[in-house]
């Protein structure tokens, strides 16, 4: 249907394509580790050297009744189902901060079982739901 | 039939479809905000703050999706050649533009009360900032090159070499782990946001949609004029 030329042109650029698509690819895969906004208390287990001197930002759900409140200070856990870190916090929490409910948590490591944060931020899932069919789906 | 492709008669057309683009986008956009702001419930969790959702979420779509078109017409100016098609793509950038940088400030503004910052390097919040930049790009190419045929090929170029972010935004949320959540709605899975919810979402996609079209239109047909005035008879 179409010319000789257009064809050829066609799958020139398509290879030029594939052969970009291809490089980022395989760039943005050894680059993980700083693709990666946070990791998982998992993967502080598995680090094969601490830094000390680094900040972390740890994530995962804020284990239940794993929350204690002083007056100026919170302790929790994360966990990721598989292993769990404990942090400390004294700051201003983010609104949507509770039990069973996505955290990221960003500072210095003290052990790898215990994480000393300077900030916290709530990580929200992508369920969007009114008050009412929360209620019914609790019962 | 080749009347049909002539630029007066376009222009003509694309004059009368503009009012009737215009006329719907403002029913739309209407029911669209009552729906967004007053009808639909608050979320259990973020309370009202879900409505700036209903802005962001069809920005994002919006945004992606004329970028993809800009990069396949692209493709095709290569492929086949066609003049018209560089008037096409130019013609939608700035209504993409637009929607680029709404969905970049609404999700700022959403992330402060829900995540409790207003910013995060995370892979996805990045490539959609990376997608604001090959917008800019793409954009002003047309201006920064005074020959025409080089603007056109430099421009196609960038649009190309932008399409490869898109997949990269759409699966940053399912390739690493980001603050960003994944996606609450696709094709083949039930939707995470409840039917209540989604009304509005759809509503408000459809009327920015509406509002991408005529700015596409009145920009188109300034393209045309610039050619008229060139003296021209044809693309």
């Amino acid at each position: 249907m179409y010319g000789k030329k257009v064809k050829l042109r066609f799958l020139f650029l398509s290879l030029i394509l594939a052969v970009l698509i291809l490089t980022i690819f395989l760039v943005l895969k050894s680059l993980e580790d700083n693709v990666v906004y946070f990791i998982s208390p998992t993967d502080i287990k598995e680090l094969g050297e601490i830094d000390y001197d680094k900040k972390y930002r740890v994530g995962g759900m804020v284990k239940k009744n794993s929350v204690s409140m002083s007056s100026n200070q919170i302790n929790f856990i994360i966990t990721d189902l598989k292993s769990e870190i404990s942090v400390k916090f004294s700051g201003v929490i983010p609104n949507l901060f509770s039990e069973e409910k996505g955290v990221v948590a960003e500072g210095f490591l003290k052990d790898r079982n215990f994480l000393n944060a300077s900030k916290i931020l709530a990580k929200h899932d992508e369920n969007y739901m009114p008050p009412e069919v929360k209620e019914a789906l609790k019962d | 039939m080749f009347d049909y492709f002539n630029p007066y008669r376009i222009f003509k057309i694309n004059s009368t479809l503009q009012k009737i683009v215009f006329f719907c986008f403002i029913i739309v956009l209407s029911i669209g905000l009552v729906e967004a702001l007053f009808l639909s419930p608050e979320d259990y969790l973020q309370k009202d703050s879900v409505r700036i959702m209903y802005v962001h979420v069809p920005a994002a779509w919006i945004s992606l999706g004329i970028f993809s078109t800009i990069a396949l017409l692209s493709f095709s100016v290569f492929v086949f050649k066609n003049k018209n098609l560089i008037l096409i793509s130019k013609s939608l950038a700035p209504s993409g533009i637009l929607f680029t940088l709404i969905a970049l400030v609404t999700g700022s503004i959403w992330g402060k009360p829900t995540w409790g910052t207003w910013w995060a390097w995370d892979a996805r919040i990045t490539s959609m900032l990376i997608l604001f930049f090959f917008y800019t790009l793409y954009l002003l190419s047309f201006r920064i090159f005074e020959d025409q045929d080089r603007s056109n090929k430099i421009s196609s170029i960038i649009a190309i070499f932008g399409a490869i972010n898109i997949p990269i935004i759409k699966f940053s949320v399912d390739w690493w782990n980001t603050l960003h959540q994944p996606a609450s709605i696709s094709l083949t899975e039930k939707s995470a946001i409840h039917s209540s919810m989604l009304v509005p979402l759809v509503i408000m996609t459809a009327a920015f949609a509406l509002f991408s079209v005529l700015i596409f239109l009145m920009k188109y047909n300034t393209e045309l004029i610039k050619i008229k005035n060139k003296g021209l008879k044809r693309l």
